[in-house]
């Protein structure tokens, strides 16, 4: 199971409480998936708020706060300031976006955020790209986890880039490694964790499914089944065929 | 005085940041707060006068993915 920053999670599936069709689907959808970790945002009080908090609080799972839609390092780091005393953590999602289509990390202001943030005491997850230097500048400015994404938020494409996926996972053995958004099936979140992510983050997959609860069940399925996968070493693909059934005693009938 | 209460124009009492809380019934609500893009924590809110112009952010816990 993943540790993040010296705590041991028992699930990992770290899932998003954003557009479900109701809380009380929220909630039995967290319930099914087991998740440990819920990821919330910080936005302006409309007499919503104190409701969703207890909702929350409730679902008895550690909580991540986002820096959701910050595309600044400033806005980043005073959204981040906020969350830690709204949400008693140092725990703090670090997005920076730079793109508003793709919503891919303004990886320059990342870096810049995550080391502002880490010498202030925050234990930071960045929402980063699968680029290996990127991620060594994010080791470097203090991260002791990585959240590269599997395909943009939301899309539902799964791992693009599953080479760079694998590679970042063998070059930073020991790091904490989350593939976080892109999922769109319960088939990609198997393959991170086949991969030997330590956790897979997703949230539109289930809340925006038809079925939201049913579909939060199968994805913690897939991901159990991947990390047993991936503890069972599984063999290496190949280009021939070799025969499972022996040839030896096998009869001649010409 | 007039500030920017979360993106909106409001004319408000105040003078202090708790005041102005007390003022939109959110004296025992759970929030944080930024003043003028900075973060102003909760300790500092008693004590901290608003000016016209000012920009106030309250925000509290939504969705988030």
């Amino acid at each position: 199971m993943p540790v993040f920053y010296g705590h041991q999670i028992d699930s990992a599936l770290m899932l998003g409480t954003a557009q479900y069709p109701s809380p009380a689907v929220l909630a039995q959808a967290f319930r099914q998936s087991g998740a440990g970790i819920a990821t919330v945002s910080l936005r302006r009080e409309g007499g919503e708020g104190q409701a969703f908090h207890a909702l929350i609080r409730d679902l008895g799972v550690a909580v991540l706060p986002n820096t959701a839609g910050c595309h600044s390092v400033r806005e980043a780091v005073t959204t981040a300031q906020m969350a830690r005393e709204f949400f008693d953590t140092p725990w703090i999602k670090l997005e920076v976006i730079g793109d508003h289509d793709t919503l891919q990390p303004d990886v320059v202001g990342l870096i810049e955020a995550a080391r502002i943030l880490t010498d202030d005491g925050f234990q930071v997850f960045p929402y980063c790209t699968e680029d290996l230097s990127v991620c060594a500048r994010l080791l470097d400015a203090g991260c002791r986890v990585l959240m590269p994404w599997g395909a943009p938020i939301g899309s539902g494409r799964g791992l693009n880039n599953p080479y760079g996926l694998r590679s970042l996972r063998a070059h930073f053995p020991d790091v904490a490694l989350v593939v976080d958004a892109g999922i769109g099936l319960p088939s990609h979140a198997a393959a991170a964790m086949e991969m030997g992510y330590d956790a897979v983050l997703l949230n539109t997959a289930v809340a925006k499914a038809g079925d939201p609860v049913a579909m939060a069940r199968a994805m913690a399925l897939a991901i159990q089944a991947g990390q047993l996968a991936r503890s069972a070493d599984p063999i290496e693909a190949r280009d021939m065929a070799a025969p499972s059934t022996p040839l030896f005693g096998k009869a001649v009938l010409e | 005085m007039n500030i920017t209460l979360n993106g909106e124009r409001r004319s408000i009492t105040g003078p202090t940041v708790a005041d102005v809380l007390a003022e939109i019934e959110l004296a025992e609500a759970r929030v944080a707060t930024a003043l003028n893009g900075a973060f102003l924590p909760a300790a500092r809110r008693a004590d901290t006068t608003l000016k016209d112009g000012d920009s106030l952010e309250v925000l509290s816990s939504m969705q988030g993915g």
